[in-house]
Order: C-alpha cells, then structure tokens, then sequence
C-alpha cells in the first residue's frame, strides 16, 4: 500500500514547479504549460483523497472529470487569446503586454 | 533472497516512485528547458506519468481521459499555437523574465509551506476496495451531479465559441 503522504508530497511538489514556470517563463504558451501542471497536481490531490478516505464515493474523480473539462476549456480561451496578441503585436513576451496599461 | 525479503519496500511502492521520479522529472525539464518546442513535448510525458498515478490510484476511467484530453486535445492544441507563432520558437529568445530569480524562492517556499502542513495531520485512512470506476462515476454525473455536469458543457460550448471568436481574423471588408 502506498502511503497517501507520497500523493500529496509528488502533487505539492508539482504544483509549486507549475507556480516556478509560471512566474519565471516569459513566453505566454510557457504560462499555459504551468498552469496545465498545477491543474494536474490538483487533480492528482483530488483522487489520492477520494481513494484514501472515501473510496466508495467517487465525488474526487467526478470533481477530477469537471477539473478536467474546465482545463481544456481554458487551454483553447488561453491559447485563442495568444493568438490574437501575436497577431496585433507579432510577439507573445508577456513582460511587453502593455496595451490595457495606460 | 534474503535481500528480496528484507527489502523495505513493496513492488507497488517501486513503480509509483518511478512514476513520480518520471513525471517531476519531466516538469522540471518543462519549466527549464530554452526551446519551447522540447518544452511541450517534455509536458506531455508529465502527463503520461501522471495517468501512471492515477492508475496507481484505481483510477482507471480517469487516466485514460488523462491520455485522451490532455495529451490528445491540449497538448495537440499548444502543438498548433506553437506553430502559429512561429517566430517566436525559432529566434533563440531569452526565455525568462526580468524577476525570473524570485520565482524561485516563492515556489520553495509554498513547497515547505505544504509539506509542514500535511505531514503533520493524522490521515484517517478508510480502507475500501474499488473496482472498476467508469459505470460509477457515470452514474453519479447523471444523478447526483446533473447540474454541474450541464453546467461543464455549457462552459465547453462557450469556451469553444470564445475561441473561435478570439482566433479569427477579421477583416476590414467584412460585411459580417
């Protein structure tokens, strides 16, 4: 039997990896990735729960599935919007987004 | 044989361990790694390591939909933005930001944060044996979980005509 602090320390540790890339990384579709590595960490934390103190409700893999839905939806919202500021400003370097600065 | 017998860890403990090694590996070569190219291949390894996981956690519904949606659909769609800002990954850019280094510490830090708060919590384990989840998490989204169900696909419905609407070019001689 694996111990469930194993889950929660590998999800911890990738989601503070998603948080180094995303505050690091200066390409917009790099942010993206980071974000899709925390979302993956949380869903992990997610099930480790529902298998470890409700193993016969499965609300952490139905809550997993909606995790699920609403990173894809991002991910497609996300990447439309890169594309319209690579059209606009032939760039996606985030620390020279300035246009709703004024 | 003595050595097997006395070895400290079960076989499900080596696998998951290597699973893990395999997808905070990987991560790390995602957030670090110059070309983003490598980067977004790199990612969809994690995420092969991560429907490890959840197989190691009975999940099975789960990480198929892990291989399907992520590593199909969003690694496939970066795949596309990619190349659609091309210039952007073939000129060697810098690839960090100015405060890149405070990054670091921030991250370690909530890394510890977490750590300190869990290890110190006495989990009550409710041992149970699951089967096979797919009919019953089926179930669940179609009774006790109607509405939000609904709700994931009228967030899927407007995300995807968003994005549409966001990508598309428009032109100036556009009567529409």
């Amino acid at each position: 039997m694996i111990p469930l602090e194993w889950f929660l320390a590998l999800s911890a540790a990738l989601f503070c990896i998603g948080i180094y890339g995303v505050l690091s990384r200066r390409n917009a579709i790099s942010i993206l990735m980071g974000i899709e590595l925390m979302l993956n960490a949380a869903n992990i934390n997610l099930v480790a729960f529902g298998r470890f103190i409700h193993p016969n409700v499965l609300t952490g893999h139905v809550f997993a599935v909606f995790v699920l839905t609403v990173a894809a939806a991002e991910a497609a919202v996300g990447l439309a919007i890169i594309i319209a500021v690579y059209r606009n400003k032939e760039h996606i370097n985030v620390d020279d987004m300035d246009l709703m600065k004024w | 044989m003595s050595l097997i017998n006395n070895f400290p860890f079960t076989l499900q403990q080596i696998v998951f361990a290597g699973m893990a090694g395999m997808v905070l590996g990987s991560a790390v070569l995602v957030v670090t790694v110059k070309n983003i190219f490598h980067s977004l291949l790199f990612l969809a390894l994690c995420f092969f390591g991560v429907a490890g996981i959840y197989l190691s956690l009975n999940a099975d519904f789960l990480a198929g939909v892990q291989v399907l949606i992520y590593i199909g659909a969003v690694i496939i769609l970066m795949m596309f933005a990619l190349m659609l800002t091309h210039r952007v990954m073939t000129i060697r850019l810098r690839q960090t930001v100015g405060q890149w280094w405070l990054a670091g510490p921030i991250a370690g830090g909530i890394f510890i944060i977490l750590m300190l708060l869990f290890v110190h919590i006495p989990w009550k384990y409710n041992p149970g044996a699951q089967g096979p989840t797919t009919g019953i998490i089926g179930q669940a989204l179609l009774t006790r979980f109607l509405l939000p169900f609904e709700l994931a696909s009228i967030v899927l419905l407007v995300a995807m005509v968003g994005a549409i609407v966001l990508a598309k070019e428009d032109k100036p001689d556009d009567p529409a």
